[in-house]
């Protein structure tokens, strides 16, 4: 069934739009670990899309290959309908997809702004030095329309804790993503109000045309902030769920594989 | 922001809000090297000497210029340990090309420095293609390039270097009142650059270090090189080696703290994984840092043979090598990536310089000299992990 996902997301339901990214047919296998297997999986412009999951089930391998840090082994990724090859972390940021890591990926060494500009320096016109006064006035103002709560923007990123991590990295995505942004656990380390924050960041993301991909494990998060629901299983696709038809308990039942059979019918 | 900033020096102790420079780590190190200077003053009163200071400055040239290039492999989390080989055999090249095959003295320099960064892309691209720790190719590239430098010079052991410019590097001074200019020129160039960033954060709204702190380092430096210049003066002048090391190293802060190269290199020594991430070229800059390295450490090289009047088959050898890691380190420059700064590398080559030439002076052997260094070395590095430690406890900044 490569089509089914896209099929969906061109019908009506909660899908607002043509799919941005489009994935048919993906594998990925580490070694002997099949970690994806023919796994099909769209997000539309203006649309939120909570990718869930038991540990393992091969979610953060799904938007590595998105990301470009991992190749994957078979299948076709297409952008606003075109297939792409995203072979590296630049084709992906080229193509105006941002990720926000589970492991956040920060440089630790290095403070709030350096790491908000990571790889895209600005220079000070046509010369080859950097602009540290326009980064760090920018990365100012990003970080004070997120509401997020940094102490000065030129200590190193090592001296905060880990909810200040995390809005730095989710800030990146906000800064540089123009296409899609995918979230892998970014409240993980959060507490009620920062949790609350990336939320309101990721509805503002959505609202800004952009195409949100979410990675949670909390199902109460997942029904807050998602138009649609994707559940992988061992690498493979277990149903997609419209949170405002379903109940949290289909999609734990879908996500645990208790009532398999029964997945995906919410939307057919 | 600036109510965060506001609340944080109110907060802050008294000592934190005096204009004092925040990096504690290097003034550790300056209060060592004072220390050092103070010990060795009360053993022998020529230590401070003109002439001993002028002596020292010439004996840590190399030294210097090596450890500059050890600061920036450091930075990136790898080690070089064949740039003494390198500077022994760019040294015996150029010491061939010039005495043996006629060339004049600036291509025969040119020559050596294009022996010394091919040295370093065939380093470079062996670690990253193959994915080999720098710590092996480069201890595979000591052996191989000290063999070189051996089957180069031949059998008689040195290669004797007549061209009068290449013997007057390092021994030869600016003259007096060139030196000024030159002096005077670097510090109202500095002052003028601090003033323009000062103009440029204050216009666009961000936050600038108190007047009164610009001020006070601003003094400190004047007095500081105006002092070493008038000493040095009061001798022969400044050599020009002192002015060879002080570009290299304000070039190589440039390229550190000011080029997307210099910034992606501290970014991959923080977190290789991150950087790569980031879409930062990781082999790419991997590559550069060794052609550099090996660049400045033919450059080294060089400097040895002016100041030897030859190319030896024991330039480069012995503790050499051994020294530039552990003043980069005794400057303050972390073993393991991502932190340090270029100017490290001559704090700690004058600290190792200072022992060395203070041990002399007293009459000492090489096998003190040694102990002596592998000791502040040890210091060096515990000072700095207890400082670490304590940076994490108070979870302040670098
Ligand atoms: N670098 C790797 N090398 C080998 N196997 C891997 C690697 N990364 C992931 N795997 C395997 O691939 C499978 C999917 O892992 P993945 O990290 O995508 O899971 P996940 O859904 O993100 O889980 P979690 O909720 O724990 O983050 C797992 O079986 C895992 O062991
Ligand atoms: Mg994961």
């Amino acid at each position: 069934m490569p089509a089914l996902t896209s099929d969906l997301a061109l019908q009506d339901g909660p899908v607002t739009g043509r799919p941005v990214l489009e994935m048919r047919g993906i594998a990925k296998r580490y070694g002997r670990v099949a970690a994806l297997t023919d796994v099909d999986f769209a997000v539309a412009a203006g649309e939120v899309v909570a990718l869930v999951g038991d540990n393992g089930a091969g979610k953060s391998t799904l938007v590595k290959a998105i990301a470009g840090t991992h190749r994957i082994d078979a299948g076709q990724i297409l952008i606003d309908g075109a297939p792409v090859s995203i072979g590296s972390p630049s084709d992906a940021s080229a193509l105006g997809i941002e990720t926000v890591y589970q492991d956040l990926a920060l440089c630790d060494n290095l403070d709030v702004v350096a790491n908000l500009y990571l790889g895209r320096e600005l220079r000070r016109g046509a010369t080859t030095l950097l602009d540290h006064e326009t980064m760090e006035r920018r990365a100012a103002d990003v970080i004070a329309e997120l509401s997020a709560h940094l102490p000065v923007l030129t200590s190193p990123v090592s001296a905060l804790s880990g909810g200040q991590r995390q809005a730095i990295a989710v800030s990146r995505a906000a800064l540089w993503g123009s296409r899609v942004v995918l979230l892998d656990e970014p409240t993980a380390a959060l507490g009620v109000a920062q949790t609350a924050m990336v939320y309101r960041l990721v509805r503002g993301l959505r609202d800004r045309g952009l195409a949100v991909v979410v990675i949670s494990h909390n199902m109460a998060d997942v029904f807050e902030v998602a138009d649609r629901i994707v559940v992988l299983r061992l690498g493979r696709n277990a149903g997609e769920f419209d949170p405002r038809t379903s109940h949290p308990n289909d999609v734990v039942a879908a996500i645990t594989g208790s009532t398999a059979a029964a997945a995906g019918e919410d939307l057919a | 922001m600036s109510t965060q900033t506001a609340t944080a020096q109110v907060a802050a102790p008294v000592w934190r809000r005096l204009p004092l420079p925040r990096d504690t780590g290097s003034l550790t190190v300056v209060v060592g090297l004072v220390l050092v200077w103070v010990v060795f003053q009360t053993l022998n009163a020529n230590f401070l000497s003109a002439r001993n200071l002028s002596n020292l400055v010439l004996q840590i040239a190399v030294l210097g210029t090596l450890a500059i290039g050890m600061v920036i492999v450091l930075v990136l989390g790898e080690i070089d340990l064949s740039v003494g080989a390198i500077a022994g055999v760019s040294a015996a090249v150029m010491a061939l090309a010039v005495s043996d095959h006629g060339w004049n003295a600036a291509a025969g320099i040119a020559l050596a420095l294009v022996v010394g960064a091919a040295i370093g892309l065939a380093h470079g691209a062996i670690i990253t293609a193959f994915g080999i720790p720098s710590f092996i190719v480069t201890l595979a590239g000591l052996l191989v390039w000290q063999g070189v430098q051996l089957a180069l010079v031949g059998d008689g052991g040195e290669i004797p270097i007549r061209d009068p410019f290449i013997r007057g590097i390092a021994s030869t001074y600016v003259p007096v009142a060139t030196g000024w200019v030159i002096v005077c020129a670097a510090l109202v160039a500095m002052a003028l650059v601090r003033l323009a960033v000062r103009r440029r954060r204050t216009r666009l709204g961000l936050a600038v270090p108190p007047l009164a702190s610009e001020l006070v380092t601003a003094l400190v430096t004047v007095v500081l090189v105006v002092g070493v210049v008038a000493v040095l003066d009061s001798y022969f002048g400044i050599p020009w080696v002192l002015v060879f090391l002080v570009t290299l190293m304000t070039v190589c802060t440039l390229v550190m703290r000011e080029t997307r190269l210099g910034r992606h290199l501290y970014a991959i020594g923080g977190n290789a994984e991150a950087a790569r991430r980031s879409g930062i070229r990781v082999r790419g800059a991997t590559v550069a840092v060794f052609v550099i390295v090996s660049a400045i450490a033919a450059a080294a090289g060089i400097i040895e043979a002016s100041r030897q009047f030859s190319a030896s088959n024991a330039l480069g050898g012995g503790t050499l090598q051994l020294n530039a890691i552990a003043a980069a380190v005794i400057g303050g420059t972390s073993l393991f990536g991502g932190r340090g700064r270029v100017y490290h590398a001559l704090l700690g080559a004058l600290v190792v310089g200072s022992v060395q030439n203070g041990l002399d002076l007293l009459g000492q052997p090489a096998a003190i000299k040694n102990v002596a260094t592998g000791v502040i070395l040890i210091i060096a590095v515990i000072v700095d992990a207890l400082g670490r430690r304590r940076r994490l406890a108070r979870g302040s900044t670098d």
